[in-house]
């Protein structure tokens, strides 16, 4: 790798007087993670803020192998468009970690700060929002499973006395206004989620989001793996995210590692990625169109989501292209068959789903119902950070596949879409301009697919290394942090799907529409609950 | 006797027909969006299904939930009972009110709202508030719709009105014109379908009728699900009633019977065609458009009144 390290942000700390010093077991060079003092934590992030970077994720590790043993870490990552991406990291105090927060300039940290605050027992000075977040009522106060003295293969008994408290949620004495719990179990067959509703008639003054029902311990399972059955697990965080989610984990390995994949099996992947991202478009379009009743759009989009999964089993061996991926390289190759096939199917859809969106274009009714609804405006986009098709629709266009260039995409045309209005039309519409955009990559990609190996030896870092990846998923960017311990098991891991900062759109988007609005506001977000509660 | 036995037959084909009517429009919506369908018998399956189930109540439900299915249940059945459509004079033909029928609908739907508010859930406040708000547009409305009809046939008794139209030679009426295009309006809201409100739905705070109806479980859920397949049916009967009468039999023989219902088989499958292919092409309305829709509908039916007057009554 000759890739230069990016001292852009430290020169910047430095010129603010923050000192900062990379760490060697960092990978890659172009992702620097720096090391900074407990006292500047939060000037940091202000600097960075200052900077217009973009917050990717804030996390906490214990020490790894080349640290202090007794000590908590957090950590921080930013986003630049011109400057990539930057890891911070800052030692805790052993026997009283704490640090400020830094929510006052990010405001999409505060749900991960409480998160670490759950599973750590750090606590966040200065916080306004201090309720657990993950750890719903039942659990134990001072349950914090990503501890080392916690035990995750043993259940947990609930605590009976704090199974009474009620969560805090934002309430109004007014008595013309009426509260509204919706969930965790639904109506239909969806993800469980809670969400409180402050209605005044039919109007929302408020919503406040509750999560954290489909929590399944990933972080802690995590730990001790191997790489080849982390990368399994991590294709299981989100169903629909399933490429998404086990690239940014195998990148994050590789770089780790210094495992370089071969040509052949990054334009493999950008095609596994870009089938995974219009095949969701394709269901969310239709989904959408159901949620105001429009069942035409809903039945053609399946049909043709259905087709691309059939596709999915004859070629790469899974519907919805789980375990695809391996380290070092992909799990199928790609026959001449195989390619024409594909090349083939994909301009038919892409054909068809022109034709559908004249459609859904031309109807008067649908789109009075998509038009002006759910608006977020672009100075809340770029405050909280909206990533994907959510943070494009309301011109904040952070995409991976540009800021971290990472291959296939340094090659290919990548044609963003650039919306501003920020409703759920202009998310329809950037959904469409997306699935025009990811077919013609597809055929790019097919078209001149190199030849060679797929899958390059795999060799496990040393213990201590730690890789950092940031990949644009469907959803918008996944960026995910690993550390190996002794034995290329894995030491920590840390990923952060996109919904965990979209869901703070969706509470912003619903407050301009009423109540019975919402289940359509809602899924034009379709922020996953799953990759929220790893 | 005779009489008698085909206004049991009318009333029990009423009420068996109700749930096919359902699936054959899910069926006919099925096919328009190219796909199979479950079939024209799936609802009786899913009726057949929930009887057997059993029923799971809330600990907080008062007798109102339970009692709520079969008061709606029978109203709606009494209802759909008096409105002729097969066979024009009845023994119940006196009571066959266009008002009492209005009433009858409302007691229904008087008690399916307190069942709805009865079990405390949010969702079922919701759409009983939603139910009511429509309802006190919709009803006068409807109304309005009917005495435009009824100021030519001196009478809200549906036999009078029916026998009225059938007798009188067929004119050009604009009035009628608005009372019909204000009545489908109307059924379409009464009846809870597409652009209003979405049969279909499994989002809770989308729902008006379903949301009343989400604490109901086995039998009583089946009574309520067929009470709204009867008044899917008793709708189109009645505008059918009041708007193509022809071919409803005279007398009480066998062979006009047969034939009437042949002819009112085939009315409602035009009727319904209609309705999967506007509920396939239409997406739901904004729930705070639905007063301006039935303010609309209310409009129409005035002014069919008032052309009645200034055009037709003169002549």
């Amino acid at each position: 790798m000759t890739a230069l390290s990016n001292t852009w942000f430290a020169e910047r700390l430095g010129d603010h007087g923050i000192h900062s010093q990379y760490l060697e077991d960092h990978h890659p060079a172009h992702m620097p993670c720096l090391e900074i003092r407990r006292l500047d934590w939060a000037d940091a992030a202000e600097e960075a803020k200052r900077l217009e970077m973009r917050f990717v994720a804030v996390w906490a590790a214990l020490a790894g192998r080349h640290d202090d043993a007794k000590t908590l870490y957090s950590y921080m990552a930013f986003a630049h468009p011109e400057h990539r991406h930057v890891l911070l990291r800052t030692p805790l105090q052993e026997d009283n970690p704490e640090v400020l927060t830094i929510s006052e300039h990010y405001i999409a940290a505060y749900r991960m700060e409480r998160h670490m605050q759950d599973m750590f027992g750090i606590s966040i000075k200065d916080m306004p929002d201090t309720r657990p977040w993950i750890k719903h009522e039942h659990w134990k106060a001072d349950a914090h499973p990503l501890l080392d003295d916690f035990d995750g293969h043993s259940p947990m008994q609930p605590d009976a006395g704090r199974a009474q408290v009620d969560y805090d949620y934002v309430s109004c004495e007014s008595e013309s206004v009426y509260e509204i719990p919706v969930g965790p179990v639904h109506a239909g067959i969806i993800e469980p989620g809670h969400f409180r509703f402050l209605a005044v008639g039919e109007k929302i003054l408020n919503m406040e989001e509750r999560l954290g029902y489909v929590h399944k311990g990933i972080e802690k399972s995590m730990q001790g793996r191997t790489a080849s059955d982390g990368l399994m697990l991590a294709g299981h965080i989100s169903g629909d995210t399933s490429v998404g989610h086990s690239w940014a984990f195998a990148q994050a390995c590789e770089y780790a590692a210094d495992v370089m994949t071969s040509k052949r099996c990054d334009y493999i992947r950008g095609i596994l990625c870009e089938r995974e991202r219009i095949a969701n478009h394709i269901g969310d379009i239709g989904a959408i169109c159901n949620d105001a009743a429009f069942a035409f759009m809903h039945v053609q989009c399946s049909r043709l989501r259905e087709d691309m999964a059939r596709l999915h089993h004859d070629v790469f061996g899974h519907r919805l292209l789980m375990n695809t991926l391996t380290l070092g390289g992909v799990a199928h190759d790609v026959s001449e068959e195989a390619c024409q096939k594909l090349i083939q199917q994909t301009r038919d859809i892409a054909v068809e789903v022109e034709h559908l969106r004249a459609i859904y274009a031309d109807t008067a009714s649908i789109q009075q119902r998509v038009i002006g609804a759910g608006i977020v405006g672009v100075d809340d986009a770029k405050d909280i950070g909206l990533l994907g098709y959510v943070g494009r629709a309301s011109g904040h266009e952070a995409d991976e596949r540009i800021e971290e260039a990472y291959a296939p995409y340094d090659e290919l045309d990548i044609a963003i879409p650039k919306g501003e209005q920020g409703g759920v039309s202009t998310r329809v519409w950037v959904r469409f301009e997306e699935i025009a955009s990811s077919s013609r990559m597809i055929i790019q990609m097919l078209e001149n697919l190199p030849k060679g190996s797929i899958q390059t030896d795999w060799v496990a870092p040393e213990a201590g290394v730690s890789g950092f990846a940031a990949i644009e998923s469907w959803r918008g960017e996944i960026a995910a942090w690993v550390r190996f311990g002794t034995d290329g098991l894995i030491d920590r891991y840390f990923v952060r799907d996109p919904s965990v900062i979209n869901w703070l759109g969706l509470e912003l988007a619903v407050r301009t529409v009423p109540v019975p609005d919402f289940p359509l506001v809602n899924k034009s977000f379709n922020c996953s609950y799953s990759g929220h509660d790893v | 006797m005779s009489s008698i036995f085909f206004q049991l037959l009318q009333a029990v084909l009423m009420v068996m027909f109700a749930p096919l009517v359902l699936g054959f429009v899910s069926t006919v919506k099925a096919r328009l969006q190219n796909r199979r369908g479950a079939g024209i018998m799936q609802p009786w399956r899913d009726i057949q299904k929930l009887f057997n189930k059993e029923v799971v109540l809330a600990d907080h439900a008062s007798w109102i939930f339970r009692f709520a299915p079969y008061v709606v249940f029978t109203a709606t059945v009494m209802a759909a009972s008096v409105v002729p459509s097969l066979l024009l004079d009845t023994p119940l033909s006196l009571t066959a009110d266009v008002i009492a029928l209005v009433a009858l609908l409302a007691l229904g739907r008087f008690f399916l709202s307190l069942a709805g508010m009865d079990i405390g859930t949010a969702f079922g406040g919701m759409g009983a508030s939603r139910e009511m708000t429509f309802s006190a547009l919709a009803e006068p409305a409807m109304l309005m719709s009917i005495f435009v009809l009824a100021i030519g046939a001196h009478s809200t008794n549906l036999t009078t009105m029916i026998a009225h139209t059938l007798h009188t030679p067929l004119l050009i009426q604009p009035s009628i014109a608005f009372a019909l295009v204000a009545m489908l309006m109307i059924a379409i809201v009464e009846t809870g379908r597409i652009p209003i409100d979405n049969p279909s739905t499994h989002l809770e705070l989308t729902m008006i009728h379903e949301a009343m109806l989400l604490e109901y479980s086995g039998r009583h859920l089946a009574l309520m699900e067929w009470a709204s397949a009867v008044k899917l049916l008793l709708f189109a009967t009645l505008i059918i009633d009041l708007f193509f009468p022809w071919g409803i039999s005279g007398d009480a023989s066998l062979v006009t019977i047969a034939l009437a219902l042949m002819i009112w088989i085939a009315k409602l499958m035009v009727l319904f065609v209609i309705l999967a292919v506007m509920e396939t092409s239409m997406a739901k309305l904004r729930m705070f458009e639905v007063p301006q829709y039935l303010g609309a509908a209310f409009v129409l039916a005035f002014l069919g009144l008032i052309i009645h007057y200034m055009l037709e009554v003169a002549v």
